[in-house]
């Protein structure tokens, strides 16, 4: 049985740049640093793919974003995703975890699918909450920071391997599931001149909140359930003391501690 | 006062060092509830009460922790629906957030997550963008559901009244589909958790090697620390990837850290440079992690990081 899978990506700013906040409305300054498609989400797409390959079937892209994540589509779909879905609104704007779980939740009430997959966070809010909450709005099984996924399409059953702090969990569900995959679960594949190529031509489903039947009131900055009152930057550490190791860096690392009371 | 429910991570009853922060947090703000979940519950009830639990509700069925966090949910749901805390606080670890991710969609509430501290008025304060900005934000909506990274206060001791409630729950139907059949354990020999350490030694590409790491796990030993890894380590395979501290890897704000071989860059610096103390060594003067060090010592970390283990292990009698 073929397996089909949605990947859900998000454009970010590029986590090696310094980020900021907007001083107007206090979100993301998207326009400080080069928007790019979030890294741990390449992880989720390599496995989606080597899902694919094992047992046939459609890989969708699912992206929430501004006009410009349009960009970050095409470089998930250069990797060998078949097809996408911009969901793109104005409303969108500053949408908070839940209100991005709505948003994804109610796309993905559109499609059929086996597998939903995402990476394990992204790399500009981190929280790590939106697989979760997309496990709880749609009512399937959450098997996330996965670091290995065997599907059987035709049992209809999923095993991961899921990370903890000490180990893993093995755990089990049924299909159609909500997975998030964890750095380094694979090594995602660079997008081929061919693929670059045949990416211009697939094709990408624009949905506005009125295709999904959203209020815009419950999304965005109007609808967000918390609210960013203040920031301000932290003030630079200041400058320590550094020393040429002459023989006695270590000892004098540990004269240091003692100063601090560590030893 | 009203009550602040604070999900408690035990093991078999003992509880971990963060719980006991934000029963602390949660004293501070209201009259602290501590929600045990799972089997050993029980044995969870004294040491709470010494730091300062007024409540304590018990849900110990094992049927609670056999499946992926959607039994949680369930038990902090109905404490919610019963009790209208002002606010619930959980640890900020991944299923700690995935928890209240859940919780909040399904108690229709605002949820904030990273915070390291706690305001008056329940105003959350996160240090994002690898600790360069401090946001300040507020819940609007529902119940606040809130995230506390380890090592954001200091547990205090103060009796409470320990009354202990116990908590059966009926859970819905998607509770149970992500089913634990099997917990494997293969961490590295009785270190302190990464995230909740005092002290964190990582070491970076300048210790070349898996062999290498040695070293760095020697001196980590005789300051009772955490072991961690740069991303350019743990991307060379020297050590596991779980055990990597930076943007995409933990965050971590120990009271001592040392980096050896690391050279700083942001992908690094986002995990690590809210730690209260920092000492580097490093060969190259210029690297950025001197920035950042309150010590630093220019130098072949082959031969500064054995002295130190000497020098303190010698110190230490």
């Amino acid at each position: 049985m073929p397996l089909n899978i949605v990947v859900c990506v998000k454009q970010v700013p590029d986590s090696w740049a310094e980020k900021k906040l907007n001083p107007d409305d206090r979100t993301l300054d998207r326009a400080s640093a080069d928007p790019v498609l979030n890294e741990l989400d390449e992880y989720g797409i390599e496995e989606a793919l080597r899902l694919q390959e094992a047992h046939g079937g459609t890989v969708t892209i699912l992206c929430m974003g501004p006009e410009k994540a349009g960009e970050t589509i095409r470089k998930a779909l250069s990797m060998g995703a078949d097809q996408a879905v911009h969901v793109v609104d104005d409303a969108l704007h500053g949408s908070d975890a839940v209100a991005t779980s709505a948003a994804l939740a109610a796309a993905l009430k559109r499609v059929e699918f086996d597998l939903v997959i995402l990476g394990s966070e992204s790399t500009d809010a981190r929280m790590s909450v939106v697989p979760a909450m997309l496990a709880e709005r749609l009512s399937l099984p959450q098997m996330t920071f996965a670091k290995k996924v065997d599907a059987d399409p035709d049992a209809r059953t999923l095993t991961i391997h899921r990370q903890t702090d000490d180990g893993y969990d093995v755990v089990t569900s049924s299909l159609p599931a909500v997975v998030s995959v964890v750095e380094k679960i694979n090594e995602p594949r660079y997008p081929s001149f061919k693929g670059i190529m045949a990416a211009k031509k697939k094709p990408v489903e624009t949905l506005s909140l009125a295709d999904l039947s959203l209020d815009p009131q419950t999304v965005g900055l109007a609808g967000a359930w918390s609210t960013v009152n203040a920031f301000e930057q932290r003030p630079p550490r200041q400058a320590g003391t550094v020393v040429t190791d002459d023989g006695d860096g270590g000892t004098k690392i540990a004269d240091f501690l003692v100063t601090q009371k560590f030893l | 006062m009203s009550q602040i429910l604070v999900l408690i991570e035990h093991a078999n009853g003992a509880v971990k060092k963060v719980s006991l922060e934000l029963l602390t947090l949660a004293a501070r703000h209201g009259s602290a509830s501590a929600v045990v979940i799972g089997p050993g519950a029980d044995n969870a009830v004294a040491d709470l009460t010494r730091f300062g639990a007024a409540t304590i509700y018990v849900a110990s069925d094992a049927a609670l922790t056999s499946s992926v966090v959607g039994p949680k949910v369930s038990v902090l749901n109905k404490l919610l629906g019963e009790h209208s805390p002002a606010a619930v606080l959980i640890a900020s670890t991944a299923e700690g957030k995935e928890i209240a991710g859940r919780l909040a969609v399904r108690s229709s509430s605002g949820v904030i997550t990273d915070a390291v501290d706690i305001e008056d008025g329940l105003v959350v304060v996160q240090s994002v963008f690898g600790g360069s900005t401090i946001v300040r934000s507020a819940v609007t909506t529902g119940t606040p559901i809130i995230t506390v990274r380890p090592n954001s206060t200091t547990p205090v001791e103060s009796s409470g009244a320990g009354e202990v409630v116990t908590v059966s729950v009926e859970l819905a139907a998607n509770d149970t589909s992500a089913v634990i059949a099997e917990h494997v354990v293969e961490a590295k020999g009785g270190r302190p958790d990464l995230a909740e350490a005092a002290t964190v030694v990582s070491g970076g590409r300048g210790v070349g090697s898996a062999e290498g790491f040695e070293l760095v796990e020697k001196l980590a030993d005789c300051l009772d620390a955490a072991v961690g890894a740069s991303r350019a380590a743990t991307d060379s395979g020297f050590y596991p990837h779980q055990y990597q501290v930076g943007q995409t890897g933990k965050t971590v704000s120990p009271q001592l850290y040392i980096a050896l071989g690391i050279s700083g860059a942001i992908q690094h610096r986002a995990g690590m440079q809210t730690s209260k103390t920092i000492v580097a060594v490093n060969k190259d003067a210029e690297a950025p992690i001197f920035e950042l060090a309150d010590f630093g010592v220019v130098g072949d970390l082959f031969n500064v990081a054995p002295q130190l283990t000497q020098e303190i292990t010698s110190r230490k009698g």
